[in-house]
């Protein structure tokens, strides 16, 4: 009997799986349109999916292995299930290995039932509390079924109630694994996981690459829509990325604003995704809600308003307004995503259209889009006062000097009394290293990162021709920056607009000097250090090592946090979360020194101008905090002497 | 963290309304915007009128850096304005009486003062005077509006408001006691229409004969404080202005006023 009806039951789920994949492809297909290479990207899909993938699964490595278990086993189950079962080949060496198969597969299984007997709250319970039962059935299944192909009992073996008990575990997994494959269940992943890594929007990312940059808006055309507005007008590859979210809740475990209690949860927003694409509700959400937000009163579809215009008072749509304005754009989720689902690009994008649209920024982003447009700076500062920090520096201009190796780009920093200071120590330690440098003095524009992360791309854009402008008229090595934000922005995102430059982080560009012996320095003789990754110079830009090679240059052992280098928390202070300020239940910069002080440090190396005002802005007694620009200042020494001791320290660094 | 503007106003269904409004002109980069007091005039007519039922003039130069400053106010979610087109040396006020007198609106909403040209918030004056309607300056919001009249709040020094009943139609300014106007947004600014119109130029026969100056910070009067204590300072900051000199004069002839007015200026030293 089992001959009949496994063949059917197989090549009628292929068949029904194939319809659901044709369904599936069509809601992907109402995203506008994003050119990818169809063949390259399968090609090169493998690959992505075996080292990429699995080298962020890998964080969890008792999980990776499970993964490895039961998706390989999986994987080749199905393949040999339906040459075995489906078109009944008769090989004897087919059927064992579909045995040893199913075994892997079960071992798998019995992991992912340990995980899911007492799952960490990241992760999504609904469907997924099933798929180990389900896994079971269709490793244990297939087993059994097999055994007489396989010649190991005979094949009339337990007679018509055996058979029939069989059939249905069959096909109970088959439906979750085939079935659930495309026509949506945890299955999914695997389906629109594989597409999504093929046809991803940011190819760079694999093979160790890295792109972070935003992606520019098509302002010249009128007809382009300004940012998404609704889930159709996602491409159809962010679409696609959405589907491929197995709801781990990594991301969740990384968020800032989640754990502020701020109204976002990067998981619950790329499943609402998922719903604004398919339609209907968020009902059968079974994770962590956006904190205060509960679950079931969102819906929409894909050609309906994500955000309701005019605020949360008339009614709801597939999110709200605040959710998109808590994220700090810090990438975290990014990061940590094994599937590498791009969720701060669609949150930007949403902005975009919350911005352009609606003009609706909410708190004072208003204001600080009108002083960009009108005053260049955020603040509304007179530009013409730009220089004021530096009045008794005498430092080069640009516009007089025309040509200077280290172009020093000052960033909005120099309007703030605070970062003027690290300001003035990174001046003295160029000028101790006798760099040749120039200043762009008040030429020098907002680089137009805040513009853009608060989805004012038109203000960006325009700051970003300026800035582009000015910089072209002079000639220059490299542009060195304090401020990480303007780094990444002159680094990654000028690109697109023609204009690429040759960028230094200054903790990148002190450690260079200290390398080559041109600082004299003193020994650090204070207390505990600890430093806090920017995550515009971290996962922005992968610049883990330079700023900890600057401190060590000066003879601080940093100690360093739980959550340091790429899964360092953000200070709060990114992608204009500060001006548009949305009340959580506590503050993220108070949760870092938090982080802070269990080192016990006495100073807190800083990076970044935004971490810096948001960690002094934390009540006290918590640890100094000082800039790495400060902490190496403050040891330059006059003595000769004292260089060959760094010379020496270079070079034990290098031999170490 | 939402705004608060679009509440709408009771009772204004078919009210057209009309906004007067002019490029302005940073404080601290003397670059074109939209001007803050237009702005919110703009802002109180959204709440009047939805839909098609608000219509914006300029009556001026339309150059590129205007039209920038212009289509600032279209982002705030406007169709259209009309461009009354006027050279620079030209008196507006004639060309925005036709325009008005030709659309008809029962309320006319503009800034107290603009921040360009002569800036002398005159404007709203002598269109009331010449249309003969109702005008009221320093308006704080609009409570309720019906065909024929509408109740209004006007703001007076130190937040009082006084709330007026006034015939429609109506001539009314706008100045900081209104509400902040709403963001501008890219996209409807970059769709909405600048209709230029044709207007007649009628010379400014007066300005001409103008001579004009930079303007000096006018000198203000010092506040003496006397005080040993920092309550004593703390509270002649907070203090209100004392109108302890004042004198209220009623019923009394126009001679006897206007002698009582010339004794004040004398005594001021604004005559000598």
């Amino acid at each position: 009997m089992l001959d009949v009806v496994l063949p059917v039951l197989v090549l009628g789920a292929l068949a029904l799986a194939l319809l659901g994949a044709l369904r599936r492809i069509g809601l992907w297909r109402q995203g506008r349109p994003s050119p990818v290479s169809v063949l390259g990207g399968l090609a090169a899909m493998p690959r992505r999916y075996l080292v990429d993938l699995h080298d962020v699964v890998a964080r969890d490595k008792v999980f990776a292995n499970t993964h490895v278990a039961t998706g390989g086993g999986f994987v080749a189950a199905a393949v040999l299930l339906i040459l075995v079962h489906g078109f009944q080949l008769e090989s004897r060496v087919l059927s064992w290995a579909l045995i040893a198969a199913s075994v892997v597969m079960f071992a798998g299984a019995l992991r992912v039932a340990a995980r899911r007997r007492n799952p960490p709250v990241r992760l999504s319970r609904g469907p997924w509390m099933r798929l180990p039962k389900s896994l079971f059935a269709f490793a244990s299944g297939v087993f059994l079924v097999t055994l007489p192909t396989a010649g190991v009992v005979p094949a009339s073996f337990g007679g018509w109630a055996l058979a029939g008990v069989l059939t249905l575990v069959v096909a109970w997994g088959i439906a979750e694994m085939f079935l659930g494959m495309t026509w949506g269940g945890p299955m999914k992943h695997a389906f629109a996981g594989a597409l999504h890594l093929a046809f991803h929007r940011r190819p760079e990312r694999f093979g160790g690459g890295r792109s972070t940059g935003l992606k520019p808006l098509d302002l010249g055309n009128p007809e382009a829509p300004l940012g998404v507005g609704k889930p159709a007008d996602f491409t159809w590859n962010q679409l696609l990325g959405f589907d491929a979210c197995v709801q781990c809740g990594r991301c969740e475990a990384m968020c800032p604003a989640f754990a502020a209690g701020q109204p976002l949860n990067p998981k619950k927003l790329i499943q609402d995704m998922v719903v604004g694409m398919a339609g209907g509700t968020d009902a059968a959400y079974a994770g962590s809600p956006y904190p205060g937000k509960p679950v079931g009163e969102h819906g929409g579809d894909a050609h309906s308003a994500i955000v309701l215009r005019g605020g949360h008072e008339g009614g709801r749509a597939l999110v709200d307004a605040e959710t998109l304005w808590s994220c700090t754009t810090c990438r975290a989720c990014v990061e940590e995503c094994p599937m590498m689902i791009e969720h701060v690009d669609a949150i930007v994008d949403m902005r975009r259209h919350l911005t352009m649209e609606h003009g609706n920024t909410p708190n004072k982003g208003r204001e600080v889009l009108e002083n960009l447009a009108t005053t260049d700076n955020p603040g509304g500062f007179d530009p013409a006062s730009r220089m004021n920090w530096a009045a008794d520096l005498d430092l080069p201009l640009m516009s007089a000097r025309g040509s200077a190796d280290v172009l020093l780009w000052m960033g909005d920093g120099a309007f703030d009394m605070r970062n003027q200071r690290t300001l003035r120590a990174l001046v003295k330690i160029l000028r101790a290293a006798k760099v040749d440098f120039a200043v762009l003095g008040n030429e020098e524009l907002d680089s137009g990162d805040v513009a853009r992360r608060l989805g004012d791309e038109a203000t960006f854009q325009a700051l970003a021709a300026r800035n582009a402008a000015t910089l072209a008229k002079y000639r220059f090595r490299e542009i060195v920056t304090c401020d990480p934000h303007s780094f990444h922005v002159l680094k990654n995102e000028y690109g697109a607009f023609g204009a690429s430059y040759t960028v230094s982080h200054h903790s990148t560009f002190i450690s260079s000097l200290m390398e080559k012996g041109r600082l004299a320095l003193g020994e650090w003789t204070g207390g505990r250090v600890t430093y806090h990754d920017p995550c515009y110079l971290g996962r922005y830009n992968g610049e883990y090592e330079a700023p900890r090679k600057a401190l060590k240059g000066i003879g601080i052992k940093v100690v360093d946090m739980e959550r340091s280098g790429f899964r360092s928390r953000c200070c709060g202070g990114g992608g204009g979360a500060p001006i548009t300020d949305i009340p959580g239940k506590r503050r993220i910069p108070d949760m870092r020194m938090e982080e802070i002080n269990a080192t016990k440090a006495d100073v807190v190396a800083v990076g970044c101008p935004q971490c810096t005002a948001m960690l002094e802005g934390v009540v006290g007694p918590r640890p100094e905090v000082l800039d790495i620009a400060e902490l190496v200042a403050a040891q330059l020494v006059a003595a000769p002497a004292a260089a060959q001791r760094a010379k020496k320290d270079v070079a034990e660094e290098v031999a170490a | 963290m939402q705004r608060d503007g679009n509440r709408n106003v009771t009772g204004q269904e078919r009210v057209k309304v009309a906004a007067l409004v002019s490029v302005g002109r940073h404080p601290v980069t003397g670059r074109p915007r939209r001007a803050e007091y237009d702005a919110r005039a703009v802002e109180i007519g959204l709440s009047l009128a939805t839909g098609g039922n608000l219509h914006l003039a300029h009556a001026g130069e339309c150059s590129p850096e205007s039209e920038a400053a212009l289509r600032a106010y279209l982002g705030m979610g406007i169709a259209g304005v009309d461009v009354l087109q006027q050279p620079a040396g030209a008196d507006i006020v004639p060309a925005l009486e036709a325009w008005l007198r030709e659309l008809g609106p029962r309320l006319v909403l503009c800034g107290a003062r603009g921040e360009t040209g002569e800036a002398s918030g005159l404007v709203p004056f002598l269109l009331a005077e010449r249309l003969g309607w109702s005008l009221v300056c320093g308006l704080a919001a609009v409570e309720s509006v019906d065909g024929d009249s509408m109740i209004v709040l006007q703001a007076l020094p130190r937040g009082q408001r006084r709330r007026l009943k006034v015939r429609l139609p109506a001539v009314v300014t706008v100045d900081a006691a209104a509400q902040p106007a709403r963001q501008s947004a890219f996209g409807p600014a970059r769709r909405g229409g600048l209709q230029r119109l044709d207007t007649p130029v009628t010379p400014d026969g007066d300005a001409q004969s103008w001579t004009t100056a930079p303007a000096r910070k006018r000198p203000k009067r010092l506040k003496i404080v006397k005080a040993t204590s920092a309550r004593d300072r703390f509270k002649a900051a907070a203090a209100k202005a004392e109108g302890g000199g004042g004198q209220v004069l009623t019923g009394v002839s126009a001679q006897a006023g206007a002698e009582a007015i010339l004794k004040l200026l004398r005594e001021e030293g604004v005559l000598r």
